[in-house]
């Protein structure tokens, strides 16, 4: 199939957020805005310089990002029913729901009534994402807020300004594994496609209106122009004649501050290790999966072949070179869509039948690909208070955040281990029936010690959204909504 | 499973009453006065779920008038042996709260005074069973796992720590513990029950029936096959598919009583796509189903699925809906995802033949496949459990299978160092 001829990518429509980190622009910083005023609000959103996905010759000196919450849609005055065609995460939000908090372990000291933007009080409707080099910021900040801007929007918080960095606050190497997306779209996209894992993830998988790892279309509302005028300006559905898209180019975007206990982190470690400071580092390692330059664990301590992202873990199912619960392992296992070496027609048939496992825990864990984040973090602050700007970008938040979120971090019993949570993330809090989620298991032969109990808590959250990060067409009729004759 | 039409003016009481058993939503409390689920030695899940058809109207796609559906209310339960004393046992230790139960549904208030044998007239079987490891007995995990956290905290203990890097002689120390913990009572480690002759014999008749059955008309099926097929390619390029979503509001009463545990239940009421072709297609599959985890799928795992610990399809309205119970480790959401990756060709199977489900193509291709439509129709045909009961909170089959391998490996006489330090990873 040759997906880009048939459905080519609109660069032009889409926010450059979803096809750069913007790195060069090493300051950033979040504002989050509640509409006062929505005829303002629209006019103010209409002429909002979003940077969209073009490559331009030269880099640009900042930009600005836009995205939006189900409630800010509302309060833009997008019509209910087209409103309800969003996905459940979206419309709930990630703190509207105790089950869904529970689900993704938000609870405890975690849970969003402590949370410092994005829990209880008025919600957010806008996220506004500005990046510049950080003397700039302030400059920038005012160039885009402009006139009117007070009289259209109240700023709910601002987060701590953040700043693209290669280490994360406890001092490893981070976002060395991002998934390639398939620009041209020449990635084969079916069920039981690929047996082993690879970085490539399907388009879809990351904006809406492309087909993802199912060579399918991620659900989104399609409008029908003679129902909701304007909605003509917006791309026509691919996937659905006579309807218009206002997801395409678009996507969602997950935000979770995580403050980080640096000091706590390297405390306790170098107490389990009787304060020996190889001990400290070897254990931490075994934390996080990775050494702190981001080297992997690998049977035998060899290097991996293609540089450091260029491995899976399946010469080690046990976790005898990576714990099988270490952070990096379960945020992204590499798995594939079969369990290893089922290469042959043969061997296939035998593993689809579910025979032939050769090693206890063996194909416990999902396939990789369906659940891959495109992240975009940034450090924050200096310590003690300091943190991760978690942020990704997906085109379905249920089978991809939510999904590794809960399935693999939250969960105890990832990958069929037991009373052992994310060591990083985890919230500490026990299970309904009392059972732990603080333990961790250093399975590395001789690993000293090699049981450790009740982890304290490394990570705290500290505010959270779920956002719609629209195409820029989209967004301009997001604006049009609410004024005469539109989006009746 | 017992069944019975409730009287729809006691609904609601009857769902009070229900929940009054639980201490969270869905979630039954082991010591609740109405059934009191801790006192069954061989019980290892239950539930009581009042069987909806919520999408009942679904059928109109196909041109068909909805036939009526009584709310019913339905008690499951998985035991190790016979039924039919499990049954017996109900009526004595839960009588009374039954009694009050039942007498919720229809024919129930018509005046029984024999809860034993109201209970077996309205037992049905199921068309198809699954077990995730045949023969273990509830007894067996709860002396495994008792076994299991004696030994983890003797592993704790200085004497243990001190022989850190010899793992026979940590073997020999914890066999030692072991043994003093039993002889002075304070462990139990049963024998395994010996399984009777005749359920030997049975099973081994059931084994090569179905084979022998299907041998003798093998000459017919071939002779059937291409219209068969001819006719179901015909039905399925035509088949309607479903369109909705699930509501926010049904949604939201299933999330409330999910990943409560490590395990999850789910129960999925439907309708069976109208016609004999469809009535016999289903029968016909769950049978092989039924068959397959009797004796092929009986150590762990069901195809590539090792976290469902019991599931049963079962065949309601003479025939054209179907009721399908399970219980399995994790959140519904990686369930679904695992079913969809793993499985997709089995789901198909059985419930392709469900009004709505999305389209397959020669039985098997397609179907789930459509990630998106399956996960709406999945959970559109879902119904939350009134209450829901598991023996062993916070086990999942994963463990339940470590612990038994720990009892084996406790059990060996001279290990060798490398097994010995296997089995001292699995603790």
């Amino acid at each position: 199939m040759n997906g880009a001829a048939a459905n080519p990518v609109e660069y032009a429509d889409m926010q450059g957020l979803l096809r750069f980190s913007h790195a060069h622009l090493a300051g950033c910083r979040l504002l989050l805005l509640r509409v006062r005023e929505p005829r303002q609000a629209r006019r103010w959103l209409a002429r909002v310089p979003v940077l969209s996905a073009e490559k331009s010759p030269r880099l640009p000196r900042h930009a600005v990002q836009l995205a939006l919450t189900a409630a800010g849609l509302t309060a833009l005055g997008l019509p209910a029913d087209v409103l309800a065609a969003f996905p459940e995460p979206f419309l709930g939000g990630v703190a509207g729901d105790a089950n869904r908090s529970r689900r993704l372990g938000d609870t405890g000291a975690n849970a969003p009534q402590h949370w410092r933007w994005g829990g209880a009080g008025p919600e957010a409707h806008l996220l506004l994402m500005l990046y510049a080099a950080p003397g700039d910021l302030d400059t920038w900040e005012n160039e885009v807020v402009g006139e009117g801007f007070d009289t259209a929007f109240e700023v709910l918080h601002r987060p701590p300004d953040s700043r693209m960095s290669r280490t994360e606050p406890f001092g490893f190497a981070d976002g060395v594994s991002q998934p390639v997306v398939d620009w041209g779209q020449s990635l084969k996209l079916e069920v039981g496609g690929r047996a082993d894992f690879r970085h490539d993830m399907a388009l879809g998988e990351l904006a809406l209106g492309y087909r993802n790892e199912y060579g399918l279309f991620c659900d989104r509302p399609l409008l029908d122009p003679r129902r909701y005028p304007g909605a003509d300006e917006l791309a026509p559905a691919v996937d659905a004649p006579g309807l218009h898209d206002l997801g395409r180019n678009g996507s969602y975007l997950v935000v979770r501050q995580l403050a980080q206990d640096v000091a706590g982190f390297w405390r306790y470690l170098e107490q389990q290790a009787g304060g020996d400071d190889a001990g400290a580092e070897s254990l931490a390692c075994a934390l996080v999966g990775r050494r702190r330059d981001g080297a992997p664990l690998l049977p035998g301590g060899r290097p991996a072949p293609g540089g450091i992202n260029d491995f899976d873990y399946d010469d080690d199912p046990l976790g005898r070179a990576c714990p099988l619960a270490a952070h990096v392992r379960r945020a992204n296992p590499r798995s594939g869509d079969f369990p290893p070496r089922a290469d042959g027609p043969l061997s296939r048939l035998r593993a689809t039948l579910g025979f032939g496992r050769r090693h206890r825990g063996e194909d416990l864990v999902a396939s990789t690909r369906f659940h891959r984040l495109v992240r975009r973090g940034r450090v924050y602050g200096e310590a003690p208070d300091t943190g991760l700007h978690f942020m990704c970008l997906g085109a379905d938040i249920a089978r991809q955040f939510e999904f590794v979120q809960a399935a693999w971090m939250a969960s105890a019993t990832f990958a069929g281990l037991q009373g052992q949570a994310d060591p990083l993330l985890g919230s500490r809090e026990p299970q309904l029936g009392g059972q732990p989620t603080d333990n961790f298991h250093d399975t590395r032969p001789g690993a000293e010690p090699a049981r450790l109990t009740g982890l304290p808590r490394f990570v705290t959250l500290r505010g959270a959204g779920y956002f719609f990060l629209p195409g820029i067409r989209a967004l301009r009729f997001i604006a049009g909504c609410g004024e005469s004759g539109n989006g009746a | 499973m017992i069944t019975a039409p409730v009287d729809e003016r006691r609904l609601d009481a009857l769902r009070e009453l229900l929940a009054g058993m639980n201490r969270a939503p869905g979630l039954a409390d082991p010591r609740n006065t109405l059934v009191p689920f801790y006192q069954f030695g061989t019980l290892h899940v239950a539930r009581l779920v009042i069987i909806e058809a919520l999408t009942n109207d679904d059928i109109r796609a196909h041109g068909e008038e909805p036939r009526p559906w009584p709310p019913t209310l339905a008690f499951l339960g998985d035991v190790d042996g016979d039924g039919e004393w499990f049954l017996a046992e109900l009526a004595v230790r839960a009588g009374e709260g039954l009694t009050r139960i039942f007498d919720h549904c229809v024919d129930f208030s018509a005046g029984h005074s024999d809860l034993l044998a109201w209970m077996r007239d309205h037992n049905r079987r199921p068309a198809a069973n699954y077990v995730n490891w045949r023969g273990r007995t509830l007894r067996q995990v709860r002396e495994e796992a008792a076994l299991v956290e004696r030994l983890r905290a003797h592993l704790r203990s200085p004497e243990l720590v001190a022989m850190r890097g010899h793992p026979l002689a940590q073997h020999a120390a914890l066999k030692a513990r072991v043994d003093i913990a039993v002889a002075e009572g304070k462990l139990r480690l049963s024998e395994p029950e010996p399984t009777p002759a005749p359920w030997w014999l049975a099973n081994i008749l059931h084994l090569l029936a179905w084979p022998l059955v299907l041998l003798l008309l093998s000459p017919l099926l071939v002779l059937a096959a291409p219209v068969y097929l001819w006719r179901l390619r015909r039905l399925e390029r035509a088949d309607p598919e479903n369109r909705e979503r699930p509501g926010r509001a049904h949604l939201a009463r299933l999330a409330e009583q999910e990943d409560l545990d490590v395990s999850n239940q789910f129960n999925v009421f439907g309708q069976v796509k109208p016609g004999r072709f469809r009535r016999l297609t289903i029968r016909v599959l769950l049978g092989l189903l039924d068959y397959s985890a009797r004796h092929v799928y009986r150590r762990g795992y069901l195809t590539r699925v090792q976290t469902i610990h019991f599931a049963r399809w079962v065949l309601l309205d003479g025939g054209r809906r179907v009721y399908f119970a399970s219980n399995y480790d994790g959140s519904a959401d990686s369930y679904m995802d695992d079913f969809i990756n793993k499985v997709a060709w089995g789901l198909n199977l059985v419930f392709g033949n469900g009004v709505g489900y999305p389209r397959c193509r020669w039985l098997v291709l397609g179907g789930a496949k459509h990630e998106q439509k399956y996960k709406y129709t999945l959970r559109r045909n879902q119904l939350p459990s009134q209450c829901w009961y598991k023996a062993y909170p916070g086990l999942t089959a994963v463990d339940l299978a470590r612990n038994a391998q720990v009892r084996a490996g406790l059990a060996l006489r001279r290990p060798t160092r490398a097994a010995a330090s296997r089995w001292l990873e699995l603790l």
